[in-house]
């Protein structure tokens, strides 16, 4: 029943194809072939994306990692925490409960930046599914600039916050509850 | 690219399962259960994708956020890009249904980059861990970049 509840905007959409076929004949006719083609073109390359995030979700442990990536890892730390956010699944809302775990675990607000930057754009499996809709030229230039923006937005920002407020929010990520 | 990606699972699926078969069959269990949660949501948006894309006509979409449209569209598709919160097997297909259907490389760069760095509905959450100002200041500086990386697409593709 709860499965169902989830296909409910479907099933509505669905009905409103139907009533569309007898208001609007040809209207439907446009509109059934475009989301055929676009479902077509989807279940091409869906499989091997999902078979690569499961292989990821299992292979990469979080625990490991989190332990490297304190205040004095350095290039390390910066290096693991664009892996761990590019190998990551989920929305970018999904990053702020990892990136708290971490500051409360003593990574440093730069590095978890960073993993958040990793997290919402450079996704090692939302990457190929981009170069495949999106073409490889686009995807390439896109994620060559990120990296730079993504260390230059964490950069900036441990500047720009200072040492008072970073204190600040390694304190406050102690109080909150996961 | 479609090959190439197969080939690529393959081999992952290859190793994986010459290391452990039962976590290849955990990650398999895992892909399909990942993939079942965004069937729903996906299956409807290609509905309205198809739709959408019938009543609009490509003029419309280029005369919005078409090449022409310069920093105008380029503003309008990044403030789409922050509102909205599209997860990218999503994002992706619709940006390139637009893409076309008569958008620019610029304005749907534009669309792209913020729908996945910024997320004005999701700022709350970020105060709640991090702190107004990291939270304002994260977004801010993405919102910036976001426009920087559209512009650098519009240099470069065509």
């Amino acid at each position: 029943m709860k499965n169902l509840k989830r296909y409910r905007l479907f099933f509505i959409l669905i009905l409103g194809y139907g009533v569309l076929y007898f208001i609007n004949e040809s209207l439907f006719n446009m509109s059934t072939q475009k989301t055929s083609s676009s479902l077509l073109e989807m279940i091409l390359v869906l499989p091997p994306v999902f078979i690569l995030l499961g292989l990821l979700d299992v292979w990469v442990k979080r625990e490991t990692m989190v332990k490297m990536m304190g205040k004095d890892s350095g290039i390390m730390g910066i290096l693991l925490a664009f892996f761990l956010g590019s190998a990551a699944a989920g929305p970018l809302y999904a990053a702020f409960p990892v990136a708290l775990t971490l500051l409360k675990k003593g990574s440093s607000f730069r590095n978890v930046l960073i993993l958040i930057g990793a997290w919402s754009t450079t996704k090692i499996p939302l990457l190929i599914f981009e170069a495949s809709s999106m073409g490889l030229n686009f995807t390439l230039i896109r994620f060559g600039l990120n990296i730079f923006g993504i260390l230059g937005i964490a950069l900036i920002s441990e500047i720009v916050l200072g040492h008072k407020e970073l204190e600040e929010i390694h304190a406050r990520s102690l109080s909150i509850e996961n | 690219m479609d090959s190439t990606i197969y080939i690529i699972t393959a081999l992952a699926l290859g190793v994986s399962f010459y290391k452990s078969k039962d976590k290849t069959i955990l990650a398999l269990k895992k892909a399909w259960k990942s993939f079942e949660n965004i069937l729903p949501q996906f299956l409807s948006i290609l509905l309205i994708i198809g739709f959408v894309l019938s009543i609009l006509n490509a003029n419309q979409i280029s005369e919005l956020i078409g090449q022409e449209s310069g920093w105008k569209g380029v503003l309008i598709a990044s403030i789409i890009g922050s509102i909205t919160l599209i997860p990218g097997f999503i994002a992706f297909p619709l940006a390139s249904a637009l893409l076309n259907n008569g958008a620019g490389y610029m304005q749907i760069g534009a669309f792209i980059s913020t729908l996945m760095m910024v997320g004005i509905v999701t700022v709350p959450l970020e105060i709640k861990f991090f702190g107004k100002k990291a939270a304002i200041l994260r977004n801010s500086l993405a919102f910036v970049f976001s426009l920087f990386v559209a512009f650098m697409l519009g240099v470069f593709l065509k």
